[in-house]
C-alpha cells in the first residue's frame, strides 16, 4: 500500500477510506473530517479509530462517571484523582499510595494465558508510570458455570497466565474472587488490581511539557501483535460465528516487564523524567496523543525511528500495535545521556523518537513525509460523548415481584446437608489450586493474602505501616438491583478491610457490564455509577480511578451487571491487625449486625437456580457505626471474618477450617440463620474476658451483638448437628481439584 | 561477616535475601550480574526469581554471567554459596552442584507452605538446626523437580549429600523427595523451598528459616 500523506490528503479528499472497518460510525468519520478541515490520512484514521474506541475514549459512560467528580466527598487523602493513569492517595508518614483495576476480559476469553497475562502486565505499567514501585497484584475472576466444559479450557489458562506473569515479575498476589455464573460463558471477566507504593515528591504525571524536551520510547520493540484490540476486541459484542479474533491479542513477556519496571524505578530515583506514559491500549496513538495534550500541546515524533520486531509493519500498524512492555518518556535534553545509560546497564532498547514543541500539532513523519497532523487534545480527549438510550429493563419487575421459594432446612441431617453442600459449592469453595499458582510472599511484605478478607502489605518495616484492600462485587444483588447492588459492594469491600482493623480510604472500581447500544444495560450501568457514586459520598471514600468494560455480552445475552469495588484501607501497625480466623479453643463467638431472612440473591437461592425477590437495602450509616466498632475492637480481637456470599454457614466453614480449631454455636432459627445473606454482619472471637468491652462498643456505635458460641473441638456444632472438621474440609477442599485438577 | 546477595536481570527475590541475611546477622552486600567483582564478600546467595526470563533453561544463561565466573571460582576453593530456588537452578547449571530441577510433576506453578526435614547439619547452611529438625517454610515455583540419574542419587544419598527433604506428599515429583543437596565439601547448598521468606511469623509461615542465614555465621566463626 502506499503511503498516505497529509499533502495527498489534501489532494484527494474523496478518497474512500475503511473506517467503519475500524470500528468508527459515519458521523464520527464526519467529525473528524470536520476537525481536520480534511479527510484524515490512512494514521490518522488509524489513530482516532483506537482512541475514540469504547475503550479508550469511555463515550458511553462518561456523562455518568462525572458523578463520581460531582458527589466526590471532601478528602484530605486524595493526591491525584480520576484521569491520569491510576489514583493516588495519602497514607501517611510521607507515603502516597496508587492503585486501580483495570479489565481484559475479551482477549481472556479469546486467549486464556495471554488475555489473563497482559492484563496483568497492563495494569502494572499504569502504577508504575505513577512513579510508584508496584507491590502487589490482585484478581478478581467470572467465569461460566463451574462444570462447563468451556470453562476448564479458559479457568486453568487464565490462572496460568496470571500466575506465569504475575510471578515472574515479583509482585504477590494478595487476593481477588471467583464467581460461576452462566452468562460468564463466553465472557469471563478477567479484572486485574495492581497497588503500587511512593514518596510523595515522587508522584509523576503523563504530560509532555517543555518544548525541546525529548520524546523517548523505551522497553520491548514494536511488533505487529494487539493490533486494534482496544477497537476490534474490548469494544464489540461476540457474535456467535465469525472469524477468530486471536491476533488482535497482546503477547506479553514478563520478564521484559520486570527489567523495564527496576530500570524505570532507577530513572525515576535520578529524577530524570519531566513526564511519563507507558504503552497500553491504543498503544503509541494513545501515548503521544495523550502526553501532548497533558503538556505543552505539541510533539514531532519520527515513526520510522520506532525499534520494530516486524520490519515490514506499515506506520499505520505501529501506531495502533499494542505490543507490551514499552513505556514513553519526556525527558530534558540535559538529562538524556544518564537516561540511556540506565536503559544500558538493564539491557533495555532505547529510542529518542521526537521532542516536545509549543503550539497544538502533534505531528508524525515517516522518513521525512508528514503522515499525522492532528490537534492531539482531538484525538486524546475530545472524543465522541454519547448519552445513550436507557431504560428499565422489563425483568426488573418481573424478578422483584417474586418471591425466593427455597427450602429451608430444619431437621438436623437438612442442616447438615445445607452446610456441606455450600461448603462445596464452587462458589464458596476452597479456591487453593488456584492461589496456590500464585506467589504470595515474594518482597516479604505479605501480611494477608487469600483466603483472608482482604489482602494487607506492609509498606514500611520501621513503623510497621500498612494497607490493606479488597475487592467485591455481588452480581446476584446488582441483577436485582443495581444501585442497591453497587451500594452493597462498596459497604462489603470496606468492611473487608476493616474486619483486618485497616480504615477505609478510597476506592477503585471496575465496572463490567453488557453492551452499552441495550438500553435496559445501559441502565443497570446507569444505576450502578449512581448508587456507587451515592455510597462513596455518603461513607465519605473519594473514587480515585477506574475502568469500565462493555460489550460484555454474546449475542443477546449480557452478563450479570457486576461493578466490582476495590476498597483501600491504611493500619498504622501491621502487628495488630486482627486475622480472620482463631487458633485457639475457649473464646466466644459473637455475631455483629442482625440476621433478617434475606434469601433474595443468596449463594443458596443461586443454588436452586433462583434469581427473584428483593435485594437488601444498603444501610451504609450502620456500615459506617459496624466498621468503627471493628477499628475500636481490633486491638482486643482474637479473629473477625466478614460474612457475605454463603451466610453465616460459609462464615463458620472459613473459620474452622482455617486453622482447624472447631466451634459450637447455638442457633434460634438455624435454616434461616445459617443462610441468610443480610448484609453489614462480622463474625469475631474473643476472650471472654473482653465480653463487657466488646459489649461497650456495640452500645456505643448502636450495633446489635448476638452471642453465637464458643470455640474448640475439631468440629463444628450447630445446636444438634455435629459436622466433623474432616467432613467439612474434605466437602470444601476437593470442588476445585475435582472440577479443574 | 559480608554476604554477597546476587542480582541477574530477572531476579526477584533479592531484597529478601538482603533482608534475611541482616536478620540473621550478617552484612547484606548487593552484587550485580554483570560485575565480576565479589566485593570481598565472604558468603554468596543466589536468590529466587527468574533470572534472563528463564529462557532456554532455568538458570541457563545465568551460568554464563561475569558474576558467576567469580562465584564458581570462589565455591571451588570452598567459599559458602547457598543457592535459593531459582539459585539453585543457575547452581545445578554451573555444575556446582549434580542434578536438575525439571517442571513440577503436575505442570503447575506452586505456592505453599512445605514441611522439610533437615536431614544434613553439617553444612554452612545448615548447622544451626538439629539433624532431622522438621521446619515449615514456603516453596514457591514452577520447575522445583529434583532429577538426576541413579548413580548420582546413590552417590548424593550415600555421602549424605541430601541437605533437606519434603515431608508428607511429594509437592513436585522430586527424587526421593529431595528439597536441597550440598557439594562434596559441603560449602555450597541448593534448597528449592524458600528460608528467606520465613524469617518471622509476621510475612511468613514461620521463623525457621533463619537458621540458614545463622548457620552461615557460625560457619565462619569456626
Amino acid at each position: 500500500m502506499a503511503l498516505d500523506t497529509v499533502a495527498i490528503a489534501q489532494t484527494t479528499p474523496d478518497n474512500s477510506q475503511p473506517f467503519a472497518e475500524l470500528g468508527l460510525k459515519p458521523d464520527e468519520y464526519a467529525r473528524i473530517k470536520e476537525i481536520l478541515g480534511r479527510r484524515p490520512t490512512s494514521s490518522e484514521l488509524a489513530m482516532y479509530s483506537v482512541m475514540w474506541s469504547e475503550h479508550c475514549s469511555y463515550k458511553s459512560s462518561k456523562v455518568h462517571l462525572k458523578q463520581f467528580g460531582e458527589k466526590a466527598p471532601k478528602s484530605s487523602a486524595l493526591l491525584v484523582g480520576i484521569g491520569e493513569n491510576a489514583g493516588v492517595v495519602d497514607v501517611g508518614q510521607g507515603y502516597a499510595v496508587t492503585f486501580k483495576i483495570e479489565s481484559h476480559n475479551h482477549p481472556s476469553f479469546v486467549e486464556p494465558y495471554q488475555g489473563a497475562a497482559t492484563g496483568v502486565g497492563g495494569i502494572v505499567r499504569d502504577i508504575l508510570t505513577m512513579g510508584a514501585r508496584p507491590i502487589a497484584v490482585m484478581d478478581p475472576l467470572r467465569f461460566g458455570p463451574a462444570e462447563a466444559p468451556d470453562t476448564r479450557r479458559v479457568l486453568p489458562g487464565i490462572v496460568a497466565g496470571i500466575g506465569g506473569y504475575g510471578n515472574c515479575l515479583g509482585l504477590p498476589n494478595i487476593g481477588g474472587e471467583i464467581t460461576f455464573d452462566e452468562t460468564y460463558a463466553g465472557n469471563p471477566l478477567v479484572n486485574a488490581l495492581c497497588v503500587g507504593v511512593m514518596k510523595h515528591s515522587d508522584i509523576k504525571l503523563a504530560k509532555a511539557a517543555g518544548a525541546g524536551n525529548l520524546v523517548v520510547l523505551y522497553g520491548a520493540k514494536t511488533g505487529g501483535d494487539g493490533i486494534g484490540g482496544v477497537s476490534v476486541l474490548a469494544s464489540e459484542t461476540f457474535g456467535t460465528g465469525g472469524s477468530t479474533k486471536r491476533p488482535s491479542v497482546q503477547v506479553g513477556d514478563p520478564f521484559v516487564e520486570k527489567v523495564l519496571i527496576e530500570c524505570s524505578l532507577e530513572i525515576f530515583a535520578e529524577d530524570l523524567v519531566v513526564g511519563i506514559q507507558d504503552l497500553g491500549g491504543a498503544g503509541l496513538s494513545c501515548a503521544t496523543s495523550e502526553l501532548a495534550s497533558g503538556g505543552s500541546g505539541g510533539m514531532k515524533v519520527q515513526l520510522d525511528k520506532v525499534p520494530l520486531r516486524d520490519p515490514s509493519l506499515s506506520p499505520e500498524e505501529i501506531l495502533m500495535s499494542e505490543s507490551q512492555e514499552r513505556m514513553c518518556a519526556i525527558v530534558e535534553p540535559s538529562k538524556i545521556e544518564r537516561f540511556l545509560e540506565i536503559c544500558k546497564k538493564w539491557d533495555v532498547t532505547v529510542t529518542v523518537i521526537g521532542e516536545v514543541t509549543d503550539g497544538n500539532h502533534l505531528e508524525i513523519t515517516w522518513n521525512g513525509e508528514l503522515i499525522v497532523d492532528v490537534p492531539p487534545r482531538t484525538v486524546a480527549h475530545d472524543g465522541p460523548v454519547y448519552n445513550r438510550p436507557l431504560a428499565q429493563p422489563d425483568y426488573i419487575n418481573q424478578v422483584n415481584a417474586q418471591i425466593v421459594n427455597v427450602p429451608i432446612p430444619r431437621t438436623a441431617s437438612e442442616i447438615k446437608d445445607a452446610v456441606l453442600k455450600l461448603a462445596a459449592a464452587p462458589n464458596l469453595a476452597d479456591k487453593s489450586w488456584v492461589t496456590s499458582q500464585y506467589d504470595k510472599y515474594v518482597q516479604g511484605n505479605t501480611i494477608q493474602s487469600q483466603p483472608d478478607d482482604s489482602g494487607m502489605i506492609r509498606i514500611d518495616e520501621k513503623t510497621n505501616l500498612g494497607v490493606a484492600i479488597s475487592t467485591d462485587a455481588n452480581a446476584n444483588w446488582s441483577y436485582l438491583n443495581p444501585y442497591q447492588g453497587a451500594k452493597l459492594a462498596l459497604a462489603e469491600a470496606a468492611r473487608n478491610v476493616a474486619t483486618a482493623g485497616a480504615r477505609p480510604l478510597a476506592v477503585t472500581n471496575c465496572l463490567n457490564f453488557g453492551s452499552p447500544e441495550d438500553p435496559g444495560v445501559m441502565w443497570q450501568f446507569a444505576e450502578s455509577v449512581r448508587g456507587l457514586a451515592d455510597g462513596c459520598l455518603e461513607m465519605g471514600l473519594p473514587v480515585t480511578g477506574g475502568n469500565v468494560s462493555f460489550y460484555n455480552q454474546t449475542g443477546t445475552v449480557a452478563i450479570l451487571p457486576t461493578p466490582v469495588i476495590g476498597v483501600l484501607g491504611v493500619i498504622q501497625d501491621v502487628r495488630t491487625r486482627t486475622p480472620m480466623s482463631f487458633t485457639q479453643a475457649g473464646l466466644d463467638l459473637y455475631l455483629l449486625g442482625e440476621t433478617h431472612e434475606d434469601l433474595a440473591g443468596s449463594e443458596w437461592a443461586f443454588l436452586h437456580n433462583q434469581r427473584v425477590g428483593q435485594s437488601p437495602d444498603a444501610d451504609l450509616q450502620r456500615e459506617m457505626r459496624l466498621i468503627e466498632l471493628l477499628l475500636e475492637g481490633n486491638s482486643f480481637f482474637a479473629a473477625a471474618h466478614d460474612l457475605s456470599q454463603g451466610g453465616l454457614s460459609a462464615g463458620l466453614t472459613e473459620m474452622v477450617l482455617r486453622h482447624k480449631v472447631g466451634a459450637t454455636v447455638a442457633l434460634e432459627n438455624a435454616g434461616v440463620e445459617l443462610l441468610s445473606e443480610t448484609p453489614g454482619r462480622v463474625i469475631v472471637a474473643i476472650d471472654p474476658a473482653h465480653t463487657s468491652r466488646l459489649e461497650g462498643l456495640a452500645i456505643k456505635n448502636s450495633i446489635v451483638i448476638t452471642k453465637l458460641g464458643t470455640t474448640g473441638g475439631d468440629s463444628l456444632i450447630v445446636n444438634d448437628v455435629v459436622i466433623s472438621l474432616a467432613e467439612l474440609s474434605t466437602a470444601h477442599n476437593s470442588t476445585f481439584p475435582r472440577l479443574f485438577g | 561477616m559480608r554476604v554477597g546477595v546476587i542480582t541477574f536481570p530477572g531476579t526477584l527475590d533479592d531484597r529478601d535475601a538482603a533482608r534475611a541475611v541482616v536478620a540473621g546477622g550478617a552484612e547484606a552486600v548487593s552484587l550485580w550480574h554483570g560485575d565480576a567483582d565479589l566485593k570481598s564478600v565472604d558468603a554468596v546467595v543466589l536468590p529466587g526469581g527468574f533470572s534472563y526470563g528463564d529462557y532456554l533453561r532455568c538458570g541457563a544463561i545465568s551460568r554464563f554471567a561475569p558474576v558467576m565466573q567469580s562465584v564458581i571460582e570462589v565455591a571451588n576453593k570452598g567459599m559458602p554459596v547457598l543457592g535459593i530456588c531459582n539459585g539453585f537452578q543457575v547452581l545445578c547449571e554451573s555444575h556446582l552442584l549434580p542434578g536438575a530441577l525439571t517442571r513440577n510433576s503436575d505442570l503447575h506453578f506452586l505456592c505453599r507452605d512445605q514441611e522439610i526435614e533437615v536431614i544434613n547439619n553439617q553444612t554452612a547452611w545448615t548447622n544451626s538446626f538439629k539433624q532431622g529438625e522438621k521446619i515449615v517454610i514456603p516453596l514457591k515455583n514452577g520447575e522445583g523437580s529434583f532429577q538426576c540419574d541413579d548413580q548420582t542419587l546413590l552417590m548424593l544419598e550415600g555421602e549424605g549429600r541430601v541437605v533437606a527433604r519434603y515431608v508428607g506428599e511429594n509437592p513436585n515429583g522430586s527424587r526421593n523427595l529431595i528439597a536441597g543437596i550440598t557439594n562434596a565439601k559441603g560449602n555450597v547448598v541448593g534448597l528449592m523451598p524458600h528460608p528467606e521468606h520465613a524469617i518471622n511469623e509476621l510475612t511468613g509461615p514461620s521463623a525457621q528459616g533463619l537458621g540458614f542465614f545463622t548457620s552461615i555465621l557460625n560457619a565462619m566463626v569456626k
